[in-house]
């Protein structure tokens, strides 16, 4: 069965009771997209005029560190969303986005969802909570992560 | 009563003779898992071993002239005799349990405590959320679900580790992972440059496992703080706390309940835990000095 963007988009738990006008905008503003084992999918310092959600695959969020090259901070697997640099300002991505394997997305034009939040209060709102509590979860997991939880104790 | 307490009432699995008497085991094997983590494999050097344990439990592990820690059993329950303990060496007593051969003899007394709940999951969907050295006292249930497979709904397995040097039982898990009646998410907090899997914590991997929440049990063990967390993450998904299981440690010395060293609130880990439902330890866990 085909399922059509706008009923993808509904099913996510991202974009969970939306209302359907908004929903219709969004799934105006996305495109399905393709990325290869090892495509950039955003690149540290470019215009950030898109988020994603990602619905196959593995994307990791690196950072060029000097002599260390590459490193990963995080990955994004299918169901989750990625970037919210479109969101704020000066709308450049801070990180590169990579597919680590063949990974298929939703691909929404933040440039036109950012117009349309300051033209429709309501969504905007909606769109930032969401986002805000992406965001929230991510800095919760970070602080996780920098833990280093599972050295253990020792003596 | 809750039903994981109907379950360990109607299934103890305590020591048969004295709890206080060591019994000899010979190391018949030791695998290492990793950098500082080790599996012995060891059989009674004499009939008949200790009592057959259920999943989750403990033993007490004594380095002859070293001392006695308390480490979960780790192989697979349906094995019998044949023992597994996975011990990560950080002090002194478990450096002298990595370091031993095989023909070496060690003490082991038990086995201890409460198992997971295997037998409320049947029929449910199962959710094991492992983190870092935690997975070895969750393989035993993953052996006994995947024995008894056709009982059990859907099975997760999402674990965390620090490094991919760090995982533990790869192979195995590559087994699993070819299966197609198990989900097998593997993450760690710092991937190298060869890593193609994921990087983050092990609570980034739960909302992509496939479950329903109402009709889940989850199984925890790792450090205290991740399973804080995955807590709050499947309390969100809408599993109830009396859903969700944890293993909870503390210094364990007499397994008994005895000598009071891993009083927790009301209970003795040794004894009424190690595994308790979130909801009997809910106003205790993560507090600090319990």
């Amino acid at each position: 069965m085909i399922q059509t963007l706008d009923s993808v988009i509904r099913e996510h738990a991202f974009f969970k009771d939306l209302e359907e006008h908004h929903i219709q905008f969004i799934a105006g503003c996305a495109t399905n997209v393709r990325f290869q084992e090892d495509q950039f999918i955003f690149r540290e310092g470019d215009d950030a005029d898109h988020f994603y959600f990602v619905r196959e695959g593995l994307v990791s969020i690196e950072l060029l560190v000097p002599r260390r090259g590459a490193v990963t901070v995080q990955t994004v697997g299918p169901g989750d969303v990625l970037g919210w640099s479109w969101l704020a300002p000066p709308y450049r991505w801070h990180f590169d986005g990579r597919a680590k394997c063949p990974t298929r997305a939703l691909a929404f034009d933040g440039k036109c969802l950012r117009a349309k939040c300051e033209e429709d209060h309501d969504l905007g709102y909606e769109m930032l909570k969401r986002f805000y509590n992406m965001a929230f979860e991510r800095l919760d997991a970070t602080r996780l992560q920098l833990l280093d939880i599972y050295d253990g104790p020792r003596d | 009563m809750t039903a994981h307490a109907i379950e360990l009432a109607a299934n103890p699995r305590a020591p048969a003779g004295n709890p206080m008497l060591p019994v000899p085991y010979r190391v018949e094997r030791v695998r290492r898992e990793t950098y500082d983590t080790f599996t012995l494999e060891m059989v009674p050097a004499q009939a008949p071993g200790l009592a057959a344990f259920l999943p989750g439990q403990f033993n007490m592990l004594y380095a002859f002239g070293a001392g006695e820690v308390p480490i979960s059993i780790s192989g697979d329950p349906n094995d019998c005799p044949i023992l597994l303990h996975t011990i990560r060496a950080v002090g002194a007593v478990t450096k002298a349990l990595c370091a031993l051969k095989r023909g070496d003899m060690i003490g082991l007394r038990g086995p201890f405590g409460s198992g997971w709940p295997v037998k409320q999951a049947v029929d449910q969907d199962v959710v094991i959320l492992a983190g870092g050295i935690g997975l070895a006292p969750l393989r035993p249930a993953l052996y006994h679900l995947l024995h008894d497979r056709r009982k059990y709904r859907r099975i997760s397995l999402l674990y965390g580790a620090r490094t991919p040097e760090d995982i533990l039982y790869l192979r195995e898990l590559e087994r699993w992972r070819g299966q197609f009646d198990l989900e097998i998410d593997v993450t760690v907090d710092r991937g190298g440059a060869g890593w193609r899997g994921n990087v983050g914590v092990v609570t980034t991997l739960l909302p992509r496992a496939t479950f329903d929440p109402a009709g889940t049990i989850a199984m925890l063990c790792g450090p205290e703080v991740m399973m804080r967390f995955c807590v709050l993450d499947l309390r969100k998904c809408g599993v109830p706390p009396q859903r969700i299981f944890v293993s909870v440690e503390r210094n364990m010395q007499c397994g008994t309940g005895f000598c009071g060293h891993c009083q927790y609130g009301p209970a003795f880990i040794c004894k009424d835990g190690p595994v308790f439902s979130f909801d009997r330890v809910e106003p205790i866990f993560g507090k600090a000095e319990v």
